[in-house]
């Protein structure tokens, strides 16, 4: 990074703003598929409100007060105004504006994605950068063996065989719910761990993988062999110097498995009764909530457009000559 | 799971492709020779061809009608009274629901793979070949359809389509057509301005003959490693869907949905739940394994 001058610099100014731009076609496409799919859903959802025991009347009625009746154009501009002054709509089940219910949820799910995001990182790496030092060692065949099982794994069952086998069978940890600072701080880590673990296999086992591929195209480079040649200490060479050219591979994976980590946790939560983002959504989709699904939705989506962006722009740091005219991100 | 654009394997490309023309006939006679010789590809294979196998002469495997229920037998444990599995909660045969829920969960698989990869493919190669507005009105559709997480795109999906075997598949292909489409778009960009596309313009070629006769033979390797990939993560996503009650609906047996009566009876009768997973979990390896060898063998550069 050190040697970058100027003009790079620019370049790199000039590839952000374009990124940027970029970006209003992508939340529009977003917004607008969202609000088609949405729409898509079969079933009435004032009717699904009142009940089986109301009458037309009712339902015609709640249907205006929703705003349903009015033609789909309409409809759908009233969405866009409402986005752009960050209304999301109000939670026909709850009763409630959408994006408070979100942001009361959010934390929850973060909490649990984020931590094993983190510790899948440091996991994942490290027997990544060891299997590829030594290379067709047993280490380097048992660790590899364990990934490849670990990204075939479906997630939920590895969530019913941790419940299963440390809840059900020894009891050591609490299955349901999410626990409160209130019980001590023990309650939360011991409710933490089962989700957490569910969460970290995956990503761990994808990240030792990638980085073992991505370190061995690295460690047999010329500039490389230079360092060990000027007699620098190996461990720095490895850890320093390869893995950083070894990295760019690696931030893609981890962005892409950010994105997974909210697929996994709305399977995760389901399975563990955590109160977060996948729990609402589900019980959302159960319950024909139009505005809920819309909102939450639209909401990981956008998140996601911002986390693919940050992770483009990682990449362009660490690799300033990555060049983006050609081909779609990787 | 995707192609990457690094510069040294950009760098690499130009000297690359042109020896990959030269020993293009070669490789294509020898690319299942080596296949065979690739002990991953292999392993993979096996397992693939066991559970074809299950699922193909599922009538003849099958001990029991996988139907056929028996309250009073329910939960028995696995080799109990001839059942190899044991009895799910109707006291089914769960080995003979497992064998015909390979049928279900690896047709939905392949096929919602083969429904993504040929839209995928073609939505890839015109907003490859053609540029300009085409390119940007696709990939930006594509890059709207990406934002979304793929389990949460398929819910929407299924809720929209209800359940069903032909639904799944479609929801599955759909969630994948941004991937795909995304791969060969980035090949035929790498492909498209070769000497031999040029050359093949010159002589008065005409654009379908140019996009199926010299781009799309030379774009297809990545593609090709990807299908092997995703099937393996459409059993996942089809068994998630089905876990979630959206995907396939009981009495029809699928992976997805024996696990998700396994869940229930997950005190019990733990042995639904296990021997469920295990089969998805072995499976879906076999893929992976398989594409492993594969990508190997097409395309040695392409690490991952």
């Amino acid at each position: 990074m050190a040697d970058i001058d100027n003009e790079q610099v620019i370049q790199v100014l000039k590839t952000i703003l374009k990124r940027l731009v970029q970006l209003v076609p992508i939340l529009f496409v977003v917004i607008t598929l969202t609000f088609v799919l949405t729409r898509m859903i079969p079933g009435n959802p004032a009717a699904i409100l009142l009940g089986p025991q109301a009458s037309p009347a009712d339902i015609a009625r709640m249907q205006e007060e929703l705003g349903l009746n009015k033609p789909m154009l309409e409809q759908y501009v009233n969405y866009l105004t409402g986005i752009s002054q960050g209304d999301f709509g109000k939670s026909i089940s709850y009763n409630r504006p959408v994006l408070s219910l979100i942001l009361e949820r959010l934390p929850a799910t973060l909490q649990i994605t984020l931590t094993s995001m983190v510790l899948a990182v440091f996991i994942g790496v490290p027997i990544g950068v060891f299997s590829a030092v030594k290379q067709y060692s047993a280490f380097d065949y048992i660790f590899m063996i364990l990934a490849l099982v670990g990204v075939s794994m479906p997630i939920f069952w590895l969530g019913l065989m941790l419940v299963l086998v440390f809840s059900v069978k020894l009891g050591w940890f609490a299955v349901l719910g999410m626990g409160s600072l209130q019980n001590g701080f023990w309650d939360v880590v011991q409710h933490m761990v089962l989700p957490v673990v569910c969460l970290t296999t995956i990503p761990t086992a994808t990240f030792a993988r990638i980085t073992r591929s991505s370190m061995l195209e690295v460690v047999n480079k010329e500039s490389i062999k230079a360092l060990r040649a000027r007699g620098i200490r190996e461990s720095l060479v490895i850890w320093k110097h390869a893995l950083k050219n070894a990295l760019p591979p690696l931030i893609t994976v981890i962005g892409m498995q950010l994105a997974s980590a909210f697929s996994g946790a709305i399977l995760t939560e389901t399975i563990f009764s955590w109160p977060g983002m996948g729990m609402l959504i589900y019980s959302a989709v159960f319950n024909r909530d139009y505005a809920l699904i819309q909102g939450a939705v639209l909401f990981i989506a956008i998140i996601f457009v911002f986390v693919n962006l940050i992770v483009d722009l990682i990449y362009l740091v660490i690799n300033p000559r990555v060049n983006y005219e050609g081909g779609g991100t990787p | 799971m995707t192609t990457k654009n690094s510069p040294p394997l950009q760098d690499a490309l130009g000297s690359a492709e042109q020896a990959a023309m030269l020993k293009k006939e070669r490789r294509a006679n020898s690319a299942w020779n080596k296949l065979l010789r690739n002990k991953t590809a292999v392993i993979g294979l096996v397992i693939i061809v066991i559970m074809l196998i299950l699922a193909v002469f599922a009538p003849l495997i099958a001990t029991h009608d996988p139907n056929a229920l028996a309250i009073s037998k329910a939960f028995r444990a696995p080799g109990v009274a001839g059942h190899i599995f044991g009895t799910d909660e109707f006291g089914r045969d769960l080995f003979s629901r497992i064998v015909y829920g390979a049928r279900i969960s690896i047709f939905v698989a392949v096929g919602g793979t083969l429904v993504g990869s040929i839209i995928g493919l073609l939505l890839g190669l015109v907003a490859g070949y053609q540029g300009g507005i085409a390119d940007s009105v696709i990939m930006r559709i594509m890059d709207g359809m990406f934002a979304f997480p793929f389990i949460l795109l398929s819910i929407i999906l299924m809720t929209i389509l209800g359940s069903g075997v032909f639904n799944v598949i479609l929801a599955i292909g759909i969630s994948n057509v941004p991937s795909f489409a995304r791969i060969v778009r980035g090949q035929v960009h790498v492909v498209k301005n070769e000497e031999y596309c040029t050359a093949a313009r010159v002589l008065g070629a005409g654009g379908s003959r140019i996009l199926f006769r010299h781009i799309l033979p030379n774009a297809i390797s990545p593609t090709i490693v990807y299908f092997t990939l995703n099937v393996a993560g459409s059993i996942i996503s089809e068994a998630a869907l089905s876990f979630l009650g959206l995907g396939i609906m009981p009495p029809t047996a699928s992976w997805g949905n024996i696990l998700q009566g396994g869940r229930g009876a997950l005190n019990t009768a733990p042995h639904i739940a296990t021997i469920s997973g295990i089969f998805i979990l072995i499976t879906v390896l076999g893929f992976n394994l398989f594409g492993d060898g594969v990508r190997d063998v097409l395309d040695p550069k392409m690490k991952r």
